[in-house]
């Protein structure tokens, strides 16, 4: 009987950043076992474990390298990928530490599950195997099922568990069944091969593989939570802790985004005219529900929820866009998403207290006048999000907007911009309550250093990418 | 180098004020006004400086921005904005020196004021469209603040309809501007938003400039304000505070119409033909409608927001004559309204700080009271409906002069306008000042002190400077408007009624000199140059 895998195609060099973080990963575990209640070293080799994996994804040379039988994939996109997803997770890293002694959350296996995650994202980026895609999609939901429920005491964020697990699970099998489907009408999972299948105009036709792409699409869809498969992410956000909602909504977020952007921009660009449609919908139901629903809320958490539903939105145009100009401008806009979210959380957290209180966008009423430099990173970050220049999410908005413009896709912007315009009326109530109401009790935050610290990395790096974005820009466009 | 150093001036100050101690309030005052004031005098050079003879560029920096996109760091100045420039950096300090007793944060006020020029600044010297942008969208987010934290009861919701407002208008606009950009890729090879060379290089049939042209003019549109997007503008204007009126009627106004001038019609000029009318009847609705609101205001200051409405619709009306007078009409019209808006709203504060209240009602007889206040009011009102030997009378009468070329019936409608403001202007002003003082608590009432003094006494002097000397303010930008018109409103755009088959050019000229000779001896000196306009466009 003939090896599944020959010898020759097994790349250890290329597949060297899952490794690492699987080996350090594992280390937490086991020095967890032994450590005792301090959790600081544990914190700390996961931080040089993220590193040291960032550092090794550059370790395969040259680039586009194929190994796995084409089924793993080191490129450009991937590259990209793996340092957004251990930035965000080392930033989740940092804010959890504090925000853990506050809450009392003392499992060890925290942080193991961060890096397991950071794991599944990696392989979802950089497979080209729909095999591959799903396995990185369950070591992702996985952990994260986990990690929204680690306030074993709190009836909320076991709620919020056990939802996004029920309904997550849900979607797998959606997804699976998709990948059958399209299997079956293929003949390959592997996306290279599918992809030469459907260049062939009656392949394109077949109802099974249409089916197929469709179940993909509500899978894919679940999982960056985007309209209407979007109900879990309010409650999820407010019920998981808040530097693991931070993470959501950036790094599983941007690896199911890579994903979706490998089947859909990369695979099946032949059959655009078949999804287009379906996700042009999504995508503008996404920002049309996100933002008008984001207005309604007065818990921060669900309103951060809200808005991540019509940024999924923006991102998904990246998608339909489907050139090289979309590819570059989803690696942007993630990497700007990333510091922005994790900067606007750190904050949330300074001015959390014990048990998820003190979220109400009404606690910020004045909050100008007592701390104005938290008020002020605030606003940026909020302002970014809305997409105002000079900040990072206007550049990453503008990026994404160029993309599809130069696809012909006027409508869909137009579309895009006008939810702009609803995003700032609630941003801007945040900043209406900081600003231009009076304190209704003194602030008790704690200013912590590492939270601090996180903070003032994503003002820095939202201002720095929205004022010089050249060499980011650079570096996406590769 | 020089031009940018003055634009990002007042952002230096206003981070140098960040670090200094909150309680420290007067040297936070001081150090603000001087920065203002340095950054006023340092502009005058600019216009000693300038070159009037050409209509190109000057004092141009083009630094790579963002080079993957082929976006530059380029600014100029050109006569179009010069004086546009002048003018922020001039009521930017006027309105420093009027908040002097801004009572809460006082630091975050003068950042925000700082803040806010630079980014008014950065508007009129961009030459890059994608960093017009970005100065575009970055001034909203100061003055968003000044009306919300420092304006009227309804300050929240003034500056929110405020913000989105324009907000609405300017993303549309990106979406125009991404087009250009990826057109001017793909027709000419070059990734460039540099405004002249898209001004040179645009080419698009006429079906897609008009979607274009759509989308500049509803960002313009709701920034000049036009008649039915001028709605935030009385929310905005009465809830601010003075400063931030004066700031934003005699600046953020004016960037409507810069933008027409910088982008509209330069880009498009075919849509612009094409649109003429539609632009021409909102002017006039806008005037007309603008006045009869402001007749019947309680508020003094909603009153003024309205006139705002109606002069504008002058301006906007003599852009969109698309002939030298027109424009530059509409141009002397900008800084003249600057001028006596900022002068009547910096009025109506004074007297708002000493009553705390704005209704016509609870006045009269002030005169008796307050005869400095009074004579600095009579000069405004009067300039403010454009009497002659005022500011407002050149600027008034060459729009006219222009629209008249075009369509005697829209100049003749945008005339009652005159009339109108007269009414409502002067109305006012005997219910505010004459009769008898009824009310007792206006008995009491401290006349203009020096600081009041200081902030309206240069206005009324620019009123008459510009009003009986205007020459070197018209100078700026004659070559720059012969340019303009050259390349908008070739002779062959000329409309029928002009055109007296033949001599049409000789027929012109005299029709040109019949008005000349009805206007007084100094108007004549000033239009002396103007004259040859014709002329220059044949060559």
């Amino acid at each position: 009987m003939e090896p599944i895998l020959a010898p020759e195609s097994i790349d250890l060099i290329a597949l060297a950043p899952v490794i690492v973080l699987s080996f350090f990963a594992m280390m937490v575990l086991v020095v967890d076992l032994f450590g005792g209640r301090n959790k600081t070293l544990l914190v700390f080799i996961s931080l040089v474990g993220l590193l040291m994996t960032a550092i090794s994804a550059f370790a395969k040379n040259p680039i586009p390298a194929y190994s796995f039988n084409d089924s793993y994939i080191v490129d450009h996109l991937s590259l990209f990928f793996i340092c957004i997803f251990t930035i965000s997770s080392a930033l989740a890293i940092l804010l959890s530490v504090e925000y853990n002694e506050r809450e009392g959350i003392r499992a060890g296996e925290y942080y193991a599950l961060i890096l397991f995650c950071t794991i599944g994202m990696i392989l979802l980026a950089s497979s080209t195997d729909m095999i591959m895609i799903f396995l990185g999609i369950e070591i992702v939901s996985i952990s994260l099922y986990v990690l929204t429920g680690i306030r074993r005491d709190n009836h909320r964020s076991n709620e919020a568990a056990l939802k996004y697990f029920l309904l997550g699970a849900f979607a797998t099998g959606f997804l699976l069944y998709g990948m059958t489907m399209v299997y079956g009408s293929t003949g390959s999972t592997n996306l290279f091969k599918i992809a030469e299948v459907v260049q062939n105009p009656s392949a394109q036709s077949n109802p099974l593989l249409l089916m197929g792409l469709v179940l993909l699409i509500i899978g894919f869809g679940f999982k960056v939570a985007s309209v209407p498969f979007h109900m879990w992410a309010p409650d999820v956000y407010q019920g998981a802790p808040t530097p693991i909602t931070a993470f959501m909504a950036v790094g599983p977020k941007a690896a199911a985004f890579a994903a979706f952007f490998r089947v859909f921009a990369e695979t099946f660009p032949e059959m655009a005219p078949s999804w287009e449609i379906l996700l042009s919908t999504i995508a503008v139901l996404s920002m049309f529900f996100g933002n008008l629903g984001a207005i309604m809320q007065t818990n921060i958490k669900r309103m951060l929820a809200f808005s991540s539903i019509s940024h999924a939105g923006y991102i998904l145009i990246a998608v339909i866009a489907k050139n090289s100009l979309g590819g570059s401008s989803l690696l942007f806009y993630m990497l700007a998403y990333a510091f922005t979210i994790f900067g606007l959380f750190g904050i949330i957290i300074i001015l959390g207290r014990k048990g998820e209180e003190n979220l109400e966008i009404e606690n910020y009423s004045g909050l100008a006048y007592r701390h104005p430099i938290l008020a002020l990173s605030m606003t940026v970050f909020l302002l970014s999000l809305g997409g105002l220049p000079p900040f990072a999410g206007f550049i990453a908005k503008f990026y994404i907007f160029s993309a599809a413009i130069q696809q012909g896709l006027i409508t869909l912007v137009i579309f895009a911009v006008l939810n702009s315009v609803i995003s700032f009326y609630y941003y801007l109530k945040v900043v209406v309550f900081m600003y231009m109401k009076e304190p209704e009790a003194e602030f008790q935050i704690s200013l912590t250093p590492l939270t601090l610290f996180v903070v003032f990395i994503g003002v820095f790096v939202t201002i720095n990418m929205g004022i010089f974005p050249g060499s980011i820009i650079a570096l996406a466009s590769h | 180098m020089f031009l940018t150093l003055i634009t990002f001036l007042p952002l230096i100050g206003a981070l140098f004020l960040v670090f200094m101690p909150k309680e420290s309030v007067a040297a936070i005052k001081q150090t603000a006004l001087a920065v203002a004031v340095a950054d006023f005098l340092l502009s005058i050079f600019l216009w000693t400086n300038f070159d009037n003879t050409s209509h190109k560029m000057q004092f141009e920096l083009n630094v790579p921005w963002i080079e993957a996109w082929g976006i530059n760091f380029h600014v100029g100045l050109d006569g179009i904005s010069l004086l546009l420039y002048v003018m922020t950096t001039f009521l930017t300090m006027i309105c420093v020196i009027a908040s002097w007793d801004v009572k809460i944060h006082v630091r975050e006020y003068m950042i925000a004021m700082l803040t806010l020029s630079t980014g008014m600044l950065g508007v009129f010297i961009a030459l890059d469209l994608f960093m017009f942008y970005v100065f575009w969208e970055f001034q909203l987010i100061p003055m968003y603040i000044i009306i919300g934290v420092w304006g009227g009861p309804r300050r929240v919701y003034a500056s929110i309809k405020f913000f989105l407002f324009t907000a609405v208008g300017s993303l549309l606009m990106l979406v125009a501007i991404l087009w250009i950009y990826l057109h001017i890729q793909e027709t000419t090879g070059v990734a460039t938003a540099d405004i002249l060379y898209i001004t040179e290089h645009l080419s698009a049939p006429l079906g897609t400039q008009k979607w274009l042209w759509m989308a500049f003019f509803l960002a313009f549109a709701i920034k000049v304000p036009m008649f039915p997007f001028h709605t935030w503008l009385p929310d905005a204007h009465v809830e601010a505070p003075t400063a931030g009126s004066v700031i934003l009627a005699g600046v953020l106004l004016k960037m409507g119409t810069y933008g027409f001038l910088r982008f509209n019609l330069p880009f498009f000029p075919q849509a612009s033909y094409e649109f003429v009318p539609m632009i021409a009847w909102l002017s006039i609705i806008g005037i007309i409608y603008g006045a009869l609101v402001s007749m019947v205001q309680v508020d003094l200051k909603k009153l003024v927001a309205y006139s705002s409405v109606s002069h504008l619709g002058f301006v906007m009306l003599g852009i969109f004559a698309l002939n030298p007078y027109g424009i530059q009409g509409a141009l002397i019209q900008n800084i003249n309204h600057g001028i006596s808006t900022g002068a009547l709203f910096l009025l109506v504060g004074i007297i708002y700080d000493r009553r705390h209240t704005r209704l016509i009602s609870e006045f009269g007889g002030l005169a008796k009271i307050m005869p400095k206040y009074a004579i600095c009011f009579m000069i405004v009102a009067l300039s403010s409906i454009g009497l002659p030997g005022m500011n407002g009378f050149v600027g008034e009468f060459l729009i006219l002069l222009g629209v008249f070329q075009v369509n005697g019936l829209w100049a003749a409608c945008a005339t009652s306008g005159v009339i109108l403001a007269a009414c409502y202007i002067l109305w006012m002003f005997q219910r505010v000042m004459f009769l008898e003082v009824k009310n007792p608590k206006n008995m009491n009432l401290k006349d203009m002190n020096v600081r009041e003094m200081f902030t309206v006494v240069p206005l009324i002097i620019l009123i008459f400077w510009i009003g009986l000397y205007p020459k070197p303010f018209m100078d700026t930008f004659d070559a720059s408007v012969t340019h303009l018109v050259s390349k908008v409103n070739p002779d062959n755009f000329r409309p029928k009624q002009e055109h007296h088959d033949n001599d049409h050019n000789d027929k012109q000229n005299e029709k040109h000199g019949e008005h000349a000779r009805l206007i007084t001896p100094t108007e004549m000196a000033s239009l002396n140059h103007t004259l040859q306009m014709p002329a220059l466009i044949k060559e």
